[in-house]
C-alpha cells in the first residue's frame, strides 16, 4: 500500500468525508463487541478461586488503562506529525483525543479502587502503578487546560504539541521514578506476549474482546470529536473572515 | 549574554524581594507544617527532609511567572528575539538567574530550616546536596512552563497544573536522596538519577523552552 | 538592497490581512508605511523583522541588520537610563553609548531611573536603544507616540542622521516626520481580499 495516500486524508474535508462512511460502522462494532465482551466476561466465566467475583472487574479495568497509555501515544505521534508536516486534522485529532484518554484513565483509577477495595482492603495505595496513571491524569489535565487557554488555533496547536512531546519524556520518567520510590502491591501485567504469566485462558478470550471494544470504541470517539473540532475550527474563520469584511 | 544574566540579578535586587521572597514563603511552609501534623519531634524528624524538598519546590513555583512575563510586557522579550542572542540561550540565562535568586538561596539557607524541623544529623549533607543538585532542574523546568504560558493573561495557575507533574521525577528523587541520608542508608542511586535529570533537563529543556517562547512571539 | 520584500502576503491570527506587497529598501533611503489603524502594519513589521513567519513570499534581508522598536520600549522601571542603554548595547556587541545620549538629549537624565521619567522621555530612551545597537536597518513601529514637537524634530534629525550614515529605515506612522527624502508606501490598497468560499482545505477557508 502506498503510504503517500493516507496524508490525502490529513485534508480536512476530505477527512469528514471519510469518517463518515466508516464511522457508523466502527460505533456498531464497538457496540456489538463490548456487549458481548462484557456479557461473555461478566456472565459465563468462572469466578477466580481467590478473588471470587471481584476479578470479572477486569473486563472494564483492563482495557481502560490499556487505552489511557495508547491515548497518550496517540496524541504523542499526531502532535509529532502537526510539529514535521503541519497537518491540521492532526492537531485537531490530538485534541479530540485529549479529554477521551483522561476519562479513560480516570475509568483505570476507578475500577482500580474498586477492586483494590476488596483485595488489598483500601481503595487507595500509593503504589507505582496507580500513583503512575494519577501523574498520568495530570498530565492529561495540563495538556486540555493548555488548549482551552489559548485563544489563537495555530499557537495553541504548537505549544500543546511541544508539551505532549515533553510531558511524554517526563512521564517515562516519572514511571522509573515511581518505581524506584515505591514497591508495590500491584500483580503483572495480566497481558503480555509471554503465556505463563497471563491470566487463565478462559478470562483471555473475552478479555480480549473487552479490549477490542475499547480501542473501537476510542477510534468512533476521536473520529466523532475530531469532526466536531474540524467544524469548530470551520466556524471559527468564517467568523473572523466575517468580521473582515 | 553575561549582560543578560546582570540585568536580571540586578532587576532582582531592585525590586526588592528578588532574593527575599522565595526564602520567606520556604520560612512559612516550615512554620506551618508543625501546625498542621504536631510538634512532636520525632515524627517532624521523620518527615523534615520531605517537608524542605516540597517548601523549596513551591517556592521555587510562586516565582517562575515573573521570569518570563516582566520582560513579555514591557516588550523586552520582542527586542531580544531580534538581537544577537540565539533564543536558547536568552531561556538559559534566563533560568540561570532564577536559579541564582531563586535556587540557591534556598539551598544555601535549608541547614537552618533543617533545625527548625528536627532534622537528624546525618540528614544535612544529603539535603544540601540533594537540593543544590535539584534546584536547577526546577529551575528549567519552571522556565519550561513560563514560556509557555507566557501571553495568557491569567497564566498563574495554569502554570502550576502544567509545572507541577513536569517536578515529580526531581521531587522523588530528591527527597529520597535526602530521605536515605537521614536514615544512613546509601544515597548513590537517588544521588546519580537526580544528577542526571538535572543534567538532562539543563541540556534539552531550553531548546523546547526556546521554540515554545518563538511561537508565542508570533 | 539591504531589504527586499517581494510579493509578501502576512497573517495574523490565520487570517490574511496583506497580500502581494513588494518593496526595496536601500542603504540611505527611508520608506513610510501608511495606513488606517488595523490594517496590519505593526504585523508587518514584526513579519519583516523576522518575529512571526510570512504567510507567502519572500523577506530577504540580512538578520544580523535588523532591529525592531515596537509599541514598547523595553525599558526596566528600576535600572537607570545608563543602565538600561548599556544593557542592550551590551547584548547587541556594543559598549559606546554617548552619542545615542547626545543626539536625544539625555545627559541630564542617564543617573534617572527610567521609571521617573514621562512618556516621551520613555520613548525618546527607547529610541536612543536604537543607536546603541550599531545595526543599519531601523524597523519602526509608531515611533513618535507620546512625543513633543521638539522630541519629534530631534527624532527626524537622528534618522536623517543615521540615513547620511548609509544605514536605512521602515517607519510606520501616522504624522508628518518632516522627513522628505523618505519615499511614502500606502499600504491600504494591499489589503486582503477574503477568500473564496468554496472548498475548505487545510486552512480552513
Amino acid at each position: 500500500m502506498n503510504l503517500n495516500a493516507l496524508w490525502a486524508y490529513a485534508n480536512p474535508k476530505k477527512f469528514i468525508q471519510a469518517t463518515d462512511r466508516v464511522l457508523p460502522w466502527i460505533s456498531i462494532l464497538a457496540v456489538l463487541s463490548l456487549v458481548v465482551g462484557l456479557v461473555w466476561g461478566f456472565f459465563f466465566t468462572p469466578e477466580d478461586y481467590r478473588q471470587g467475583s471481584t476479578v470479572k472487574i477486569i473486563y472494564l479495568h483492563v482495557p481502560s488503562a490499556l487505552m489511557a497509555i495508547n491515548a497518550w501515544l496517540m496524541m504523542l505521534v499526531t502532535s509529532l506529525v502537526w510539529i514535521v508536516r503541519r497537518h491540521h486534522v492532526s492537531a485537531l485529532a490530538a485534541r479530540a483525543a485529549a479529554p477521551v484518554g483522561a476519562v479513560m484513565t480516570l475509568i483505570a483509577l476507578a475500577t482500580g479502587a474498586i477492586w483494590g477495595q476488596p483485595m488489598w482492603g483500601t481503595w487507595w495505595a500509593w503504589d507505582p502503578r496507580l500513583t503512575s496513571f494519577l501523574i498520568l491524569f495530570l498530565f492529561y489535565l495540563g495538556y486540555i487546560a493548555l488548549w482551552e487557554a489559548i485563544e489563537d488555533d495555530d499557537t495553541a496547536a504548537d505549544l500543546t504539541s511541544i508539551l505532549c512531546l515533553v510531558g511524554s519524556v517526563f512521564a517515562l520518567l516519572s514511571r522509573y521514578a515511581v518505581n524506584f520510590w515505591n514497591q508495590g502491591l500491584h500483580q503483572g501485567a495480566s497481558l503480555s506476549l509471554d503465556k505463563e504469566e497471563n491470566v487463565a485462558d478462559v478470562f483471555y478470550y473475552p478479555l480480549l474482546v473487552c479490549i477490542a471494544g475499547f480501542v473501537l470504541l476510542f477510534i468512533a470517539l476521536v473520529f466523532l470529536r475530531t469532526q466536531t473540532e474540524i467544524r469548530a475550527r470551520r466556524m471559527r474563520a468564517l467568523l473572523a473572515r466575517e468580521r473582515m469584511g | 549574554m553575561i549582560a543578560l544574566l546582570i540585568r536580571d540579578l540586578r532587576l532582582a535586587m531592585r525590586a526588592g524581594g528578588g532574593f527575599g521572597l522565595g526564602l520567606a514563603f520556604f520560612l512559612i511552609v516550615v512554620t506551618l507544617v508543625p501546625f498542621g501534623v504536631g510538634p512532636q519531634s520525632d515524627l517532624l524528624a521523620r518527615i523534615a527532609a520531605g517537608i524542605l524538598w516540597l517548601g523549596a519546590l513551591l517556592a521555587c513555583l510562586l516565582s517562575l511567572d515573573r521570569i518570563l512575563a516582566l520582560d513579555w510586557e514591557d516588550g523586552s522579550l520582542d527586542l531580544l528575539a531580534t538581537a544577537p542572542l540565539p533564543m536558547e540561550a536568552i531561556v538559559s540565562i534566563k533560568a540561570l538567574a532564577h536559579w541564582l535568586t531563586t535556587g540557591l538561596p534556598l539551598v544555601l539557607f535549608a541547614p537552618v530550616f533543617g533545625l527548625l524541623m528536627n532534622l537528624p544529623e546525618a540528614g544535612y549533607k544529603p539535603l544540601v546536596l540533594s537540593l543544590l543538585l535539584g534546584t536547577p532542574a526546577l529551575s528549567v523546568i519552571g522556565t519550561f512552563g513560563a514560556a509557555l504560558t507566557v501571553g495568557l493573561k491569567r497564566g498563574g495557575l495554569l502554570l502550576s497544573l502544567l509545572v507541577l507533574p513536569l517536578y515529580v521525577p526531581t521531587l522523588i528523587f530528591g527527597a529520597e536522596m535526602a530521605r536515605r541520608g537521614v536514615e544512613g542508608l546509601d544515597i548513590t542511586t537517588p544521588m546519580l538519577m537526580l544528577a542526571g535529570i538535572t543534567c538532562g533537563t539543563i541540556a534539552l529543556l531550553p531548546f523546547a523552552s526556546a521554540a515554545v517562547l518563538r511561537v508565542n512571539l508570533r | 538592497m539591504v531589504l527586499n520584500v517581494s510579493d509578501l502576503t502576512i497573517a495574523r491570527g490565520g487570517i490574511k490581512v496583506l497580500e502581494g506587497i513588494s518593496f526595496d529598501l536601500a542603504p540611505g533611503g527611508a520608506i513610510v508605511l501608511r495606513g488606517p489603524n488595523g490594517i496590519g502594519k505593526t504585523t508587518l513589521l514584526r513579519t519583516i523583522a523576522g518575529l512571526q513567519p510570512p504567510h507567502s513570499g519572500r523577506v530577504d534581508a540580512d538578520p544580523e541588520s535588523l532591529v525592531y522598536a515596537g509599541h514598547s520600549d523595553g525599558l526596566k522601571a528600576t535600572l537607570t537610563v545608563e543602565e538600561n542603554l548599556v544593557f542592550w548595547a551590551q547584548v547587541f556587541g556594543n559598549t559606546d553609548i554617548s552619542k545615542a545620549v547626545k543626539s536625544f538629549q539625555m545627559a541630564r537624565l542617564v543617573n534617572r531611573p527610567a521609571g521617573m521619567l514621562s512618556a516621551g522621555q520613555k520613548r525618546r530612551l527607547g529610541l536612543a536603544r536604537l543607536l546603541v545597537t550599531g545595526r543599519p536597518v531601523w524597523i519602526l513601529d509608531e515611533p513618535t507616540v507620546s512625543l513633543d514637537a521638539d522630541a519629534v524634530a530631534m527624532f527626524a534629525s537622528a534618522v536623517r542622521a543615521h540615513l547620511a550614515r548609509g544605514g536605512s529605515a521602515l517607519i510606520a506612522t501616522h504624522i508628518d516626520l518632516g522627513l522628505p527624502e523618505a519615499e511614502m508606501l500606502e499600504v491600504g490598497p494591499f489589503r486582503a481580499r477574503a477568500a473564496e468560499l468554496d472548498d475548505f482545505d487545510e486552512a480552513f477557508l
